[in-house]
């Protein structure tokens, strides 16, 4: 076990290294979810005013359109020098690899989640400091389940030639459920008089989708990164 | 198995055949009269829906797990039935939610999942079309997730309830009712069945021919 | 598990599709050998590496390291596999320090600075630690490389093309140490296209040529006239 944990930090902190030192992913996947934030904006905003409940649509649209960006660009890193094969090739466990790269992913996507969804609030006036602990539970578990699928998925597409397209094609059918419960459960929150218990209901949920394929992920990771 | 294809195709063509005279003749429900008909089409459908990609992430756990490789045949096979039958589900559906509610589609749990498992089928097919060489082991790995969030499409129904009937009806349907639709049901059930193996006997033959064309300048 | 002392590859081909990459490849290679994969392009000299590797299951044959094979041992066979790829496998935007403390810790080496260390010096960069690799030429970036593949102090090494684009000290370097560790009883297995660096320190050549073996040879003098009469 402690070898499980240490390869998954040091994994995470090499990720993290490197992005510091660029700040490529970061400042990129930022700057496009805010652009989809304000496309959508434009698009659905009338005279004004927006139709109800659309600031949670809009912020995990772009929660999951940005998310999808990053974790390509993570693993196309990894493709440039093939030291993906170097992670691979170690006598480490490979589910550790993934975790790593998960938990690097979703730092990053906290960072972004960070800015977005003040910015969300700014322009369409959500009472974000209601519950501010249960929006957080519910961003997290959120985008742990969107991360975990996508990190596995994008791993696996790493060395197929049209992954560029895939990656969505693949993601987005999949961890529909965990943006139905991300959007109405933040819609919830977002309401005038905002729902609680329906809050928690999706967030019950959402822990629970996050389990199965977390558990799944680690399991199937092994298998489908050795030819 | 393979020498049932042959009958199963027959009984099955006909029995489709005899399908409308025999739906004809059944009882007309209540409300929504005869438009409700198109459920002697529409739930068998459904049910193969599921059961092909329940199907397909079996075999998907053999070729993942344990190195089976017939298995993928039969995975493919019963992903491009999903997609057919899933396809006749949800052009049924529409065509009877709008006589009976009135709106050709309404986003609840129970069909927005299916609809959602269907798209899944085609990601799938995408994966396994352009992913090239060792897309069946990809394929099996993203086939499992698209299996576990069957069971969530069942479950949503009972939780949350909605416009779409309970799943509890079936067993509580008058027994003239229920005559034509175990008829129905029987029918594509032989007709998925045969295709199945057709399908599946198909990919396992294509496997093969590559193999003898690699083999065939071995010494 | 012990180290194994001897490799042995039995019957293996690897087909992609309709394409054959490799077949009827059998072999061994023992402790202190230095075994090299010859051939034109495409002959499979990549595949087979990483096959070798692990990287890659054969389509049919087996590959033995000791009595046991990747199936049984897993990350314990790994732990003794050191490869330098043709890619290097070395991220440009940490230093050289930090790319080989991420491995080392990656391998579950228990003292990692010394160990890092030590692997610096080997390469002769010492001074040069802190630097990104983003900025070292590419015989300094393979002797980097090279360490990384050898920090676990692996029984099977496995080189893809390593000569390539060294110039003349590199290339001296990299030789003394390959024999360095031939001596310490290592089993090596090289794919190259560079005949005249190769030329007497192979203690056997293989060529091969659209995915087969074509020959053999154990004295590995002249090589470059072995190679054209085998191959051509």
């Amino acid at each position: 076990m402690g070898g499980f944990a240490r390869v998954a930090w040091h994994v995470m902190r090499k990720d993290l290294t490197v992005e510091v030192r660029s700040r490529e992913i970061l400042f990129t996947t930022l700057f496009f979810a805010v652009s989809v934030v304000l496309v959508f904006s434009f698009a659905l905003v009338r005279e004004g005013r927006a139709p109800d409940d659309v600031a949670a649509g809009i912020l995990w649209v772009a929660i999951s359109f940005a998310g999808t960006l990053a974790m390509g660009r993570t693993f196309e890193r990894e493709r440039y020098n093939d030291t993906l094969r170097a992670l691979i090739l170690a006598p480490a466990d490979r589910p550790a690899i993934y975790a790593g790269k998960l938990l690097g992913l979703l730092l990053l996507m906290a960072l972004v989640e960070i800015v977005l969804v003040p910015l969300v609030a700014l322009l369409f006036d959500a009472p974000i400091l209601k519950y501010p602990g249960l929006l957080a539970t519910l961003l997290a578990a959120g985008t742990l389940g969107f991360s975990a699928v996508g990190t596995l998925f994008a791993a696996m597409l790493v060395r197929v030639r049209s992954r560029d397209t895939l990656l969505p094609v693949l993601l987005y059918p999949i961890t529909i459920p965990v943006m139905i419960a991300g959007v109405r459960g933040t819609a919830a929150l977002f309401q005038a008089t905002p729902d609680e218990p329906m809050a928690r209901f999706w967030i019950g949920l959402l822990v629970f989708w996050d389990a199965v394929f977390v558990t799944l992920a680690l399991w199937t990771f092994e298998p489908v990164m050795t030819e | 198995m393979r020498k049932l294809t042959i009958p199963f195709l027959a009984v099955s063509a006909v029995m489709l055949v005899a399908a409308p005279w025999i739906i004809n003749a059944a009882p007309y429900e209540s409300t929504m009269g005869l438009v409700q008909k198109v459920f002697y089409f529409h739930f068998p459908s459904a049910i193969l829906f599921l059961l092909a990609s329940m199907i397909c992430g079996i075999n998907s756990v053999r070729v993942l797990f344990f190195r089976n490789l017939r298995a993928d045949g039969w995975a493919l096979a019963a992903a491009e039935l999903g997609l057919l039958f899933g396809a006749i589900t949800l052009v049924t559906g529409p065509l009877w939610a709008r006589k009976a509610w009135g709106v050709w589609w309404v986003w609840d749990p129970r069909l927005t999942s299916s609809l959602m498992l269907w798209m899944i089928f085609g990601a799938y097919l995408l994966l396994r079309k352009y992913g090239g060489p060792g897309s069946e082991r990809l394929g099996a790995g993203m086939a499992l997730f698209g299996m576990l969030n069957v069971p969530f499409i069942y479950y949503s129904v009972n939780v949350w309830r909605t416009l779409h009937p309970m799943t509890s009806v079936v067993p509580t349907l008058p027994t003239d009712m229920g005559r034509p639709l175990w008829f129905c049901f029987t029918a594509f059930t032989l007709l998925f069945l045969a295709l199945l193996n057709l399908r599946a006997g198909l990919e396992h033959q294509r496997v093969r021919v590559e193999a003898l064309y690699l083999a065939e300048d071995e010494a | 598990m012990s180290d194994f002392r001897r490799l042995l590859v039995t019957d293996v081909a690897r087909h992609y599709g309709r394409r054959k990459a490799l077949s009827q490849i059998s072999f061994s290679c023992e402790a202190g050998e230095i075994v090299g994969l010859l051939g034109p392009n495409g002959a499979g000299k990549s595949t087979l590496l990483n096959i070798l590797a692990t990287l890659l299951t054969p389509s049919r044959g087996t590959v033995q390291y000791g009595d046991r094979t990747v199936r049984d041992g897993g990350a314990e066979v790994r732990a003794q596999i050191g490869m330098l790829g043709h890619d290097l496998f070395l991220y440009p935007e940490l230093t050289a320090n930090e790319n080989l403390s991420f491995f080392a810790h990656l391998y579950g080496i228990a003292d990692v600075p010394a160990t890092v260390t030590a692997a610096l010096a080997r390469a002769g960069l010492s001074e040069r630690g802190n630097d990104l690799v983003s900025g070292f030429s590419r015989g300094m970036r393979q002797r980097v490389a090279l360490e990384r593949a050898l920090l676990h102090d692996p029984n099977l090494i496995l080189l893809d093309e390593p000569f390539t684009g060294l110039d003349q000290s590199s290339t001296a370097a990299l030789v003394g140490r390959l024999q360095e560790r031939q001596r310490a009883g290592c089993m090596i297995v090289v794919a190259t296209h560079d005949l005249d660096v190769a030329d007497g320190v192979l203690t056997r050549a293989i060529y091969l040529k659209d995915g087969r073996i074509v020959g053999t040879d154990t004295d590995t003098h002249n090589l470059i006239d072995r190679y054209r009469r085998v191959i051509q």
